[in-house]
Parts: C-alpha cells; sequence; structure tokens
C-alpha cells in the first residue's frame, strides 16, 4: 500500500508527460479526465450550437427543457438511448455493428498526444502530429463501412462523397502542417521535431505563434488547414456527406438509437480533435498571449487570474439571469436550479483563484479557450455559409489548395535556409 | 522507463496479424476481406512500434489503413458483391501452392534452427528519442538518389493512370 502510494506521489514531482513518466497511475487518471472532459465539451457543444445558430437566425431555440434550455443535451440524450435500436433486414450486421465504433475509437485515440499544457497530455509521441493526423484519417474507414453495410442508397452516396472528400482535403491539410513543422526547425541545431509539446516549445523559444511567422506565409499555412479540417470533419458549409436536402441524413441515415449518437458524439470530438491541431501549430498551444513581451511574475500573476475570473463572469451571468426569472411559481424548481448552477460555476472560479491551482491549471485554460474560439467559428460558418456543391468542393480542394499550399510549402522553406544560413557560420 | 514492448504483446498483435492475414483469403465477401486486411496493418504497424521505429508505424498507418485501404473499400464498393460471392474462391492450383508452401516454411525452419551462424547475435541500438530525424537524415542524405528514383517511378505511375483512364488529352 506504501509503496503504491509512493508511486504515485513519485510523478506529482516529475515535470513530464504521465506516458513519458511511464507512471501508469497517472496515465490512467489523465484518460479518464480527457474522455470526460471530452464528453462534457461535446455535451456544451450540443447546447451551444443549437443556441448559437437559433440566435443567428432569430429565432429563441430549445426554452423548454431547464432555463433557457440548459438541460437540453440531457433530455436529448435520454431520448436517444430509450429509442428503439433499429438494423435493417438487408444489412451486414457486423460491419453495420462496428462502424460506429470505430469511428468513436479514431475520433478519441487522437487525444492520447494532445497537448493541454507542458505536463498536461497523456503522453508525448516522437510523432504526435503523424500519430494525430494518421489515427483521425481512420475515422473515413468507420464512414465509409456504415454507408455501405446500410445497403441503402442515400448512405452509400454519402459514404462515398464523404471519403472522397476526405481524402483528396487530406492532401491540402498535410502541406499546411509540413510548412508550419519546418518553421520548428528554425533552431540552433536545425532540426525540427514532430511532437506535439515540442511543436509549442518551438514556437515559445522563437517568441513568436507560427501564425505570424514569414508573414504571411505562416498566415497562408493556416488559412489553408482551417478551410480543410471544416472538410475533414464534414461540417458545414462542406456536410455534402450528410446533405439533408439531398441524402437525407447521409452515411448514418439507417442509424438510429444509439449508434447514431456515436456518430455525434465522434463528429464533435473529431472536430475538437483538428481544432486543437491547429491550436498547436499555429496559435501556440498552451501558452498564454504574449508570454515573451509582457514576462516577469507581475503578469504571471496577472494572466493566471484569468481561468478564475471567467469562471465567475459565467457564474455572474447565471446569477443576472436567476434575478431576471419570471417570479410565478412554476418557474421556482428552475429558478433554484439556475441559482444552484450558477453557485457551482463560483465556486469552481474561486477555487482557480488558489495560486497552486492556478498555477497548474492556467495552460489547460488557455488551450480550451483557442479550441472553444474555433469551436464557435465552426458554428458561425454553419450559420454563415451556403453548402457548396460537390464539383466546387472538388475545385476547391484540388485546383486552390493544393497548389497554394505547395506553393508556401516552397516559400516557406526558402526563407527557412535563408535564415538559418544567416544564422550558421 | 519499463519497456512495453513485451512478449505477451508480440504474441498478440501477432495472433492478430495471422487471423486477419488468413480471413483475408477466406472471407467469400471482398469488403470483409478488405477490412480483415486493415487488421492485419495495424497490427502490424503496432509491431513496428514496438520495434523502437514509431516514424515507420504512423506512416504504415496513414498510408495503408487510412489512404489506400479507404481507396480498395471504395473500389469494392462499386462491384457488384451478389455477382462474386457465387464465383468459385481457389482455382485449384495445389501442386503450385504446395511446393511454395513447403519451400517458404523449409526457409522459416532453416532460420529458425540456424538462425544463429546466419544472423549473429547483437544488442540493438534503439534510436526511440529521435527515430524521425534520423530517418531523415538518412533519406535525404545518403539514400537521396534511390529516393528521388522512387518518386520518380510514383510519377511516371500517375502519369500512366491518367494516360490509361482519359481517352484524350
Amino acid at each position: 500500500m506504501n509503496a503504491f502510494v509512493q508511486y504515485i506521489e513519485s510523478y506529482l514531482t516529475s515535470n513530464l508527460t504521465p506516458g513519458a513518466a511511464g507512471n501508469m497511475f497517472w496515465v490512467f487518471v489523465y484518460i479518464l479526465l480527457v474522455f470526460v472532459g471530452l464528453s462534457v465539451a461535446v455535451i456544451c457543444m450540443n447546447w451551444l450550437e443549437r443556441k448559437i445558430l437559433a440566435h443567428m437566425q432569430v429565432r429563441l431555440g430549445p426554452m423548454r427543457v431547464g432555463p433557457h434550455g440548459l438541460l437540453q443535451p440531457f433530455a436529448d440524450a435520454l431520448k436517444l438511448l430509450l429509442k428503439e435500436d433499429i438494423m435493417p433486414a438487408e444489412a451486414d450486421s457486423v460491419i453495420f455493428w462496428a462502424a460506429p465504433f470505430i469511428v468513436v475509437l479514431a475520433a478519441f485515440t487522437t487525444f492520447v498526444v494532445v497537448p493541454f499544457g507542458p505536463q498536461h497530455a497523456i503522453t508525448d509521441m516522437n510523432i504526435g502530429i503523424l500519430f494525430m493526423l494518421g489515427v483521425s484519417s481512420l475515422s473515413v474507414l468507420g464512414i465509409v463501412m456504415a454507408g455501405w453495410a446500410s445497403n441503402s442508397h442515400y448512405p452509400l452516396i454519402g459514404a462515398l462523397r464523404s471519403s472522397a472528400q476526405m481524402v483528396s482535403y487530406e492532401v491540402a491539410m498535410g502541406l499546411a502542417v509540413v510548412s508550419a513543422i519546418l518553421m520548428t526547425s528554425l533552431n540552433a541545431t536545425g532540426t525540427g521535431t514532430l511532437s506535439m509539446i515540442g511543436i509549442v516549445e518551438a514556437q515559445k523559444a522563437q517568441g513568436e505563434w507560427f501564425i505570424f511567422k514569414f508573414f504571411p506565409l505562416g498566415l497562408v499555412s493556416f488559412a489553408i488547414f482551417a478551410i480543410a479540417m471544416v472538410a475533414e470533419t464534414n461540417r458545414a458549409p462542406f456536410d455534402l456527406a450528410e446533405a439533408e436536402s439531398e441524402l437525407t441524413a447521409g452515411f448514418h441515415t439507417e442509424y438510429s438509437g444509439f449508434r447514431w449518437s456515436l456518430f455525434f458524439l465522434a463528429e464533435y470530438s473529431a472536430m475538437i480533435a483538428v481544432s486543437s491541431i491547429a491550436v498547436t501549430l499555429w496559435l501556440g498551444g498552451w501558452l498564454r498571449p504574449f508570454p515573451n513581451l509582457l514576462s516577469g511574475p507581475r503578469w504571471d500573476t496577472f494572466f493566471s487570474y484569468f481561468p478564475g475570473a471567467t469562471f465567475l463572469a459565467l457564474a455572474a451571468i447565471c446569477f443576472f439571469n436567476v434575478a431576471r426569472m419570471p417570479k410565478h411559481p412554476y418557474f421556482r424548481i428552475q429558478t433554484v436550479g439556475l441559482a444552484g448552477f450558477g453557485g457551482f460555476l463560483a465556486f469552481i472560479g474561486l477555487v482557480l483563484f488558489i495560486p497552486a491551482v492556478s498555477f497548474r491549471v492556467q495552460d489547460i485554460f488557455w488551450f480550451s479557450a483557442k479550441v472553444a474560439a474555433f469551436m464557435y467559428l465552426y458554428i458561425w460558418y454553419r450559420g454563415t455559409f451556403p453548402r457548396y456543391r460537390f464539383d466546387q468542393l472538388m475545385k476547391i480542394g484540388w485546383k486552390v489548395l493544393l497548389p497554394v499550399g505547395l506553393g508556401v510549402l516552397i516559400l516557406t522553406a526558402g526563407v527557412a535556409l535563408f535564415q538559418q544560413n544567416l544564422w550558421r557560420p | 522507463m519499463a519497456p512495453i514492448a513485451t512478449p505477451f504483446f508480440f504474441y498478440l498483435l501477432s495472433a492478430m496479424m495471422l487471423v486477419g492475414g488468413i480471413l483475408v483469403i477466406t472471407q467469400k465477401n471482398a469488403v470483409h476481406s478488405a477490412l480483415a486486411l486493415i487488421v492485419t496493418l495495424l497490427a502490424q504497424a503496432a509491431i513496428y512500434l514496438m520495434l523502437y521505429a514509431p516514424f515507420v508505424a504512423a506512416v504504415q498507418i496513414v498510408l495503408y489503413a487510412g489512404g489506400i485501404m479507404v481507396l480498395f473499400l471504395f473500389v469494392i464498393m462499386l462491384v457488384n458483391i451478389d455477382r462474386s460471392l457465387k464465383e468459385k474462391q481457389f482455382n485449384s492450383q495445389w501442386w503450385v501452392g504446395i511446393i511454395a508452401a513447403t519451400g517458404l516454411g523449409g526457409l522459416f525452419v532453416a532460420v529458425y534452427t540456424k538462425g544463429k551462424n546466419i544472423f549473429p547475435e547483437r544488442v540493438l541500438s534503439v534510436a526511440e528519442a529521435d527515430n524521425t530525424q534520423k530517418v531523415a537524415s538518412l533519406l535525404y542524405g545518403q539514400y537521396m538518389f534511390a529516393f528521388e528514383i522512387a518518386s520518380l517511378l510514383l510519377l511516371v505511375a500517375i502519369i500512366g493512370a491518367v494516360v490509361m483512364a482519359k481517352k484524350k488529352i
């Protein structure tokens, strides 16, 4: 027992990721934390997407279940679990059964290397970014399997569209990623890195986010990635694989109940995964704003107040709305519930003001905040752009993004070589 | 750090590869065969990881499991499965098969029994931490010429495919 406690405590003094330190207990804890955090994030996204889209379209959105529909995701989840699980008679049962699990597995496994902080990743791999791209490309398999196994026309067409789209946008995406990785090699030794933590540390050492590096080269490669990642995750305006007006629901037309919710879960976690690639490569990962310009202990303390302040602001919004709730007795439970939720958020906010906690957690906060900005962008796209036609989609992928990506890659390599030769005698 | 490359994982992954490989040739449905092949390729990637070659493992997943096999499935799904289900699965070239199998098996047995003399025993110097960098400097340094020839070959294949697919260019 004592040895076990010592084993647990031995990790706390190291500043490695639990995977790199080889501490199985903390690896398990981190996996659980990431899993729970991701599920909570997907639940939040579900509510936020419906709410934000509704407000963009001058609607109210969900209002019935809980104050401002806050409990709507839970009601949805319960409904999905209680629904009848239908498998078409002519479907290929084994593949039909396996497809949603493969999609979910691929989406969740990528989070093994996502760096939420210098120590806050499940593990740090030598091939981090390659691992993420590779595993997330496996989700195409699940989609193709789902479309084929349903043995129906709409799913098959949806699956074919989706696989063609994902395979062709992977090329542009890869080129953009390579030009960002090239920038990591601008150091004294001249060797770059593929490790996710190494990439962020390179940005810290060079004193600028890669989006601003070699202006406008970093910005252009980031833009290519930002467009390709929307196509990779089959989201509007590139959601041709599930175009409602043409294909009912695309590859998951025949899925219902729990299996359908697995696809839903996978879609949102894949969105979070590609957003975290973008954040890690171009937006400085866990680094707070201006880590070099506004350095020093005073600025460190100032920026460490942000996580707590955010939660306190959320709590304040809750309390403001408690005051605005109708005073009719029908709404009493809702009012009390909202006040309780606000109290919970305020408690978290106050805990985050403890210096020891905020010191450990602020990296995770900055990373999540950047990813959250991307998630809002996804919803904004969906509210703004009309869906592309399939030939337009292919044209953008092959005739615009690919040549521009190649050009940026060559230019970045040239500029980087020029700089290195100036540095080294 | 304790090594994860334990015999247990090696046997597990090898068993997965063997089962997958057998399923590839025994399944009648071409889609099932392709999926079994994917299982085999993924297990192979894991074995590369055990051999401290993470870069090769990642490339295996990206290229084979994620890229080529998707195109495989893409093509197979457009083929009429019902017809291929009725076709005879094996052609009866038993003699050639038996000779090839005994030849390969004999080679394996010979290597297993006399392997110590053929392959001298040495401790591997593991380059796990900078595996990718080592691969890169070899590929773009020592084997630059071979690498370029391989890429030229791929270019020729792409042009050939376009020429074959398009009647009028």
